[in-house]
């Protein structure tokens, strides 16, 4: 007969297993969005987060040098003087990896990051902001590459 | 274990430019070693800063960024000896934690 204790018991293994496997709602929110790190364009991007279909602005900024000599280090920065940022992200087009970073945005921090990144091939760069009402604004750049940056 | 973030921070005005040179492979699982095996993918996934122990800034990083990755942002509201601690965990759950001071 199935009683209390049992039933107790057989719920707290389920969601170990679960919390485990990643299926809890706390645990995905806090994990690293694998979904969009897979997409291959922006519109999957925007798809992935919820957001309406891009639209180009001159408001978000992306920086980049127009020739790059080694695409293992491309310097790349994302900025926006916008308000109502949620997320800022750099895409390089070309590459098997599409999405190469997201910043969160926050009061604390200007709106604006800079990294390096690999790139494969010539490619555009694109920085995307994620607004707070879930439009999706980016620009894009043309970053030439001389020597590919993805190894072997 | 891997070597430590240099982390450096500079305050102009009433904001600190916080620059971070990390050391990790970030391997993105494209590459084949020499015997033709692909080397796994092995890649820092989240960052997170805080100022003075409050968090402000996180990020989510994918394969494509550089290997000994480079970070520069600007923490708002930052004087000189306010703290900036920085974490990074990678893909097999490995993390590591350093802070500087703002300078």
């Amino acid at each position: 007969m199935l009683n209390r204790r049992d039933v107790l018991s057989r719920s707290g293994q389920l969601a170990a297993l679960m919390a485990g496997a990643g299926l809890l709602p706390a645990q995905a929110q806090a994990a690293w969005n694998a979904a969009a790190f897979e997409i291959k364009t922006m519109a999957e991007l925007a798809k992935a987060l919820g957001a309406s279909a891009p639209v180009e602005s001159k408001d978000v900024v992306v920086t980049g040098p127009d020739i790059a000599e080694n695409g293992a280090v491309v310097p790349v920065g994302v900025s926006t003087t916008l308000t109502g940022v949620k997320k800022l992200m750099l895409l390089v087009e070309k590459n098997p990896s599409v999405l190469a970073a997201s910043f969160d945005v926050n009061d604390a921090v200007e709106a604006s990051f800079t990294t390096r990144v690999k790139m494969g091939q010539s490619s555009n760069v694109m920085a995307v902001a994620l607004m707070n009402d879930n439009r999706m604004l980016f620009s894009q750049k043309e970053v030439k590459v001389t020597l590919g940056g993805c190894g072997g | 274990m891997s070597d430590p973030m240099r982390i450096r921070a500079l305050v102009a005005g009433d904001k600190a430019t916080v620059r971070i040179l990390m050391s990790h492979e970030m391997e993105t699982g494209q590459r084949k070693d020499s015997a033709g095996k692909t080397i796994p993918a092995w890649f820092i996934q989240e960052v997170t800063a805080r100022h003075n122990g409050k968090p402000v800034l996180s990020a989510e990083w994918g394969p494509a960024v550089s290997k000994n990755p480079f970070l520069q942002f600007t923490v708002k509201s930052a004087k000189a000896g306010d703290k900036i601690a920085v974490t990074w965990k990678d893909n097999k759950g490995e993390t590591r934690s350093d802070e500087a001071t703002v300078a």
